[in-house]
């Protein structure tokens, strides 16, 4: 009987041995495809509990994780939770947002580049733990984006983004109405699901980051792309050269006429100077017009719109230039009406493109990684995204838009002793709605360190009395001067 | 050697079955392991009074058809209304007071006995050549009868009880003694075929079979929101073996209790997740290093019953073994079995514990020497073997 008993031995052998390849096939080969499933609660878990990095503004956390005793290992905590949600964004049991998830290799430890201190961790059996993100944001011109826009009467809806035109470093970038991510971050799970749930069924949409989830209709605002532009193609050449003016325009294939509601505009021709500073919308119409849809769009887009350049915040709305325009939407699309919108930070980008000589740097929020032991893992290094239009041109629309400042409709953002420039914008996109109030600027004007776009989407100021000017120019004026005076 | 091992095991158990009740919530008292520990200590007992009563496995033999008859009669206890339940959609529970029992457990046991007996009396009938066909003696039609009889009694528990894993233990455990018994490899062919049709036969006609083959094939489309959620427990142990990895989490810092059952059929799911690859595999080799022993005792045991007995009861262990975790690691379809030793189950463990002393028992005897007068006679079918690896 030893044959076959023999032949047992082997045929359980070969038994154990499938089992044991099919436990290492699962547990080795397989590991990696299994944990990476979304409906794997456990690595949710651990990811949950896990000490994650902290995300630094000028030194200082806005975003850490505190050891804590309940169910998971530590807590996510924002200090300064309101100014920095929109940028941090939450990081819940359910979900992240913002750098949370952008950056989320490095602050959950997870990324390549940190691979041996997981691997001293494991040896050692320690937790692992994440690296660190410092983002590009002054605190300065934070807080005082956050308190300018904070002030303004009632629920204020609107924006805020600063950039350094030479280099594209994110300087500040608020978003009202702002939430707290540390109820999201919150270890009670039930109540964590119902500040989600509550804040996502606000009206005002609080977890929405109106810097760069938003875009509008720019207004006024983008008159700066349509004056560049005509420089660039010669119709003007110089600050005083003469371009269309008058009370008012009809546009191309239709009877509808536009003013300049009230403002000086001359009657038929005046300089390009005087229609910049006062906003006038029958040169602008007429400007785009003569340029012709191409034009307009080639210098729109070297300015940034109908792209995405953001890579460190996930969503973002795309700012757009319609590709399809007859003459009449194309002339509209010339003031910053119709169906050309543009989102805070793109009009920010225009500001820096002019104030840095025509390149229009690559913006970023991310300005340097480091591992949990504070070893730098990776510097942002800034890099151009286009050069929209030539220093010479860029020149001639700084003074313009200082000119606008110093005695056009943008004065509320002068600086004593520092020459500021700015365009003020007001724009509709319906018949009734209310109007939005932009402003954007840059200064000092020779030698740029900070540009500013301010949107503010909503307030509680009569219709009649929202004007860009008004309502973003102090608002612009105390991030520019926050950003010089350090 | 058999003892250390089987010790380890239990005590793994122990443990893990501890944990998982602190995970609950339980107290000491209330929790599993202290039922565990209450039936382990039943096992030990019955452990040394089976090596005290049984002086000598031979005796066992006597007893042939009782316990057979025994077997039967357990098998077939679910079946009857009052004291049999059904939990988890399988037949396989009895409940008798405050007691809840797997009779199919020890009718496991008994099943070996009676084979053994069964099969040294009759071996040499069934050893008979009968046609020859291709490469392979086939069987003689007339011997064909206990072989088709036990098939029946495995499909009837698979259709009747729903207990999949049991059905093949025992018919795979039948085969394996009649091959051992008769040395012929076309057992083997006959009831391989057999158990293939009768197997594919349920497949096609009985739901709840159907339905364990596709949960196996297709764990992710039974999990979640929105399905029938009966993958759920082979999904998280995929989820938890995976992210245990090759060292694991570390004992209490995994989340075993995500796995429903984790404390008895799917405890290997709980040691992968906490305790790594790594102990999976040891645990494999303990199990493997027990039915080697066992194989290794049928070799040197010298009277044919006894070699029955023994290769019967290691290749039971290696075939549980087998079904439960390649059940667990989805490398054949989930089977309600019990891991020997390591699960939570009072009619398990203590089943286990009998088997290991029977183990013992022929073991010690086979080593014994040779007593002088006795010793022609009985080692007159087949010579002392020398020991071998294997």
């Amino acid at each position: 009987m030893n044959r076959p008993i023999r032949t047992m031995s082997v045929f359980a052998l070969l038994l154990f041995l499938a089992l044991m390849l099919n436990a290492t096939y699962l547990q080795y080969v397989r590991a990696a495809d299994l944990s990476g499933d979304a409906r794997n609660r456990q690595v949710i878990d651990a990811a949950f509990s896990r000490d994650r990095g902290a995300i630094v503004v000028d030194g200082v956390a806005v975003a850490q994780s505190r050891a804590s005793d309940d169910r998971f290992d530590y807590q996510r905590r924002y200090p300064q939770p309101r100014l920095y949600a929109p940028v941090t964004g939450y990081f819940s049991y359910y979900s992240q947002t913002g750098i949370e998830q952008s950056q989320n290799a490095v602050l959950s430890g997870d990324d390549p580049r940190l691979f041996v201190t997981r691997l001293v961790d494991l040896v050692s059996n320690a937790a692992p733990k994440g690296g660190r993100v410092e983002l590009t944001l002054d605190p300065a011109a934070q807080q005082a984006a956050y308190d300018g826009l904070s002030a303004l009467p009632g629920d204020v809806k609107g924006a805020v983004v600063a950039i350094e035109p030479s280099t594209g470093r994110i300087l500040a970038m608020v978003s009202l109405p702002s939430y707290d991510p540390n109820e999201l971050a919150s270890h009670d799970l039930a109540a964590a699901k119902d500040a989600y749930d509550r804040l996502i069924a606000a009206p005002d949409q609080p977890l929405l980051n109106r810097a760069v989830q938003t875009r509008l209709p720019p207004g006024s605002t983008f008159k700066i792309v349509t004056a560049a532009a005509a420089l660039e193609d010669g119709l003007a050449t110089r600050a005083d050269s003469l371009v269309p003016g008058g009370p008012s325009y009809r546009l191309p294939l239709s009877t509808a006429v536009i003013d300049n509601g009230g403002r000086s505009c001359g009657t038929k021709k005046i300089p390009l100077q005087q229609a910049l500073m006062n906003s006038c919308n029958t040169s602008f119409l007429a400007l785009a017009d003569q340029l012709g849809h191409d034009k307009m769009t080639e210098q729109a887009e070297r300015f940034g719109f109908n792209a995405d350049y953001l890579t460190d915040l996930a969503p973002q709305a795309r700012s757009v230039y319609p590709r399809e325009a007859d003459r009449a939407q194309n002339a509209l699309s010339g003031i910053g009406q119709w169906d050309v919108s543009a989102t805070p930070l793109q009009m920010a980008m225009v500001m820096a493109g002019v104030a840095n000589g025509g390149v229009v740097k690559k913006p970023f929020l991310v300005d340097q990684v480091l591992s949990p032991d504070l070893d730098p893992l990776d510097k942002t290094t800034d890099s151009d995204l286009s050069r929209a239009i030539s220093p010479s041109t860029a020149a001639t629309l700084t003074d313009m838009l200082v000119a606008t400042v110093s005695s056009g409709t943008g004065t509320p953002a002068a600086i004593p002793g520092v020459e500021v420039a700015g365009k003020t914008g007001t724009a509709e996109n319906c018949d009734g709605c209310r109007p939005y109030a932009w402003f954007v600027s840059f200064a000092p004007a020779r030698d740029a360190q900070v540009a500013v776009a301010v949107m503010i989407q909503g307030t509680d100021v009569p219709s009649g009395d929202i004007a860009g000017g008004r309502l973003g120019g102090p608002i612009a004026k105390a991030v520019m001067e926050a950003v010089l005076n350090q | 050697m058999l003892l250390p091992l089987v010790a380890a095991l239990n005590g793994l158990g122990l443990a893990v079955i501890h944990r998982l009740d602190l995970a609950r919530g339980d107290s000491a008292e209330s929790g599993f392991a202290r039922q565990q520990l209450v039936w382990m200590t039943v096992g030990v007992l019955l452990f040394v009074a089976a090596l005290v009563i049984v002086r000598d496995h031979r005796i066992l033999q006597r007893f042939t058809y009782t316990f057979g008859l025994g077997a039967i009669l357990l098998l077939l206890l679910p079946m009857v209304p009052g004291i049999g339940t059904e939990i988890n959609g399988a037949r396989i529970w009895i409940h008798l007071g405050p007691f809840s029992f797997q009779p199919g457990e020890v009718a496991k046991v008994l099943l070996v006995l009676a084979f053994a007996g069964y099969l040294v009396r009759h071996r040499d009938a069934l050893a008979l050549a009968g046609r020859r066909l291709l490469v392979i003696d086939l069987p003689r039609g007339r011997d064909l009868g206990p072989i088709l009889v036990m098939w029946l009694i495995s499909l009837g528990i698979l259709v009747f009880q729903s207990d999949l894993g049991s059905s093949l233990l025992f018919f795979g455990l039948f085969l394996v003694m009649l091959y051992v018994a008769t040395e012929r490899p076309g057992w083997l062919v006959v009831g391989g075929t057999l158990f293939a049709g009768g197997a594919y036969l349920a497949y096609r006609l009985f739901g709840h079979v159907a339905a364990r083959v596709d949960i196996w094939l297709h764990p992710f489309a039974h999990y979640g929101d929105g399905t029938d959620d009966r993958g759920r427990q082979s999904v998280e142990t995929m989820f938890g073996m995976a992210w245990g990895g090759l060292l694991g989490r570390g004992f209490g810092h995994g989340q075993p209790y995500r796995i429903s059952y984790a404390e008895s059929d799917f405890i290997m799911g709980a040691i992968g997740e906490e305790l790594g690859l790594t102990a999976v595999i040891a645990v494999i080799l303990v199990y493997g290093l027990i039915v080697e022993r066992g194989l290794r005792t049928a070799l040197i045991c010298r009277d044919g019953f006894g070699k029955l007995v023994a290769t019967g009861l290691a290749c039971v262990f290696a075939l549980q073994v087998f079904v439960v975790i390649g059940g667990v690691t989805r490398l054949i379809p989930l089977t309600g079995l019990t891991t020997p030793f390591l699960s939570y189950g009072g009619s398990s463990l203590v089943a286990n514990w009998v088997i290991v002393a029977l183990l013992l028992r022929i073991s010690d005897h086979a080593r014994r020497p040779l007593p002088t007068l006795a010793a022609a006679e009985e080692s007159s079918d087949e010579e002392t073997q020398v020991v071998r690896m294997l």
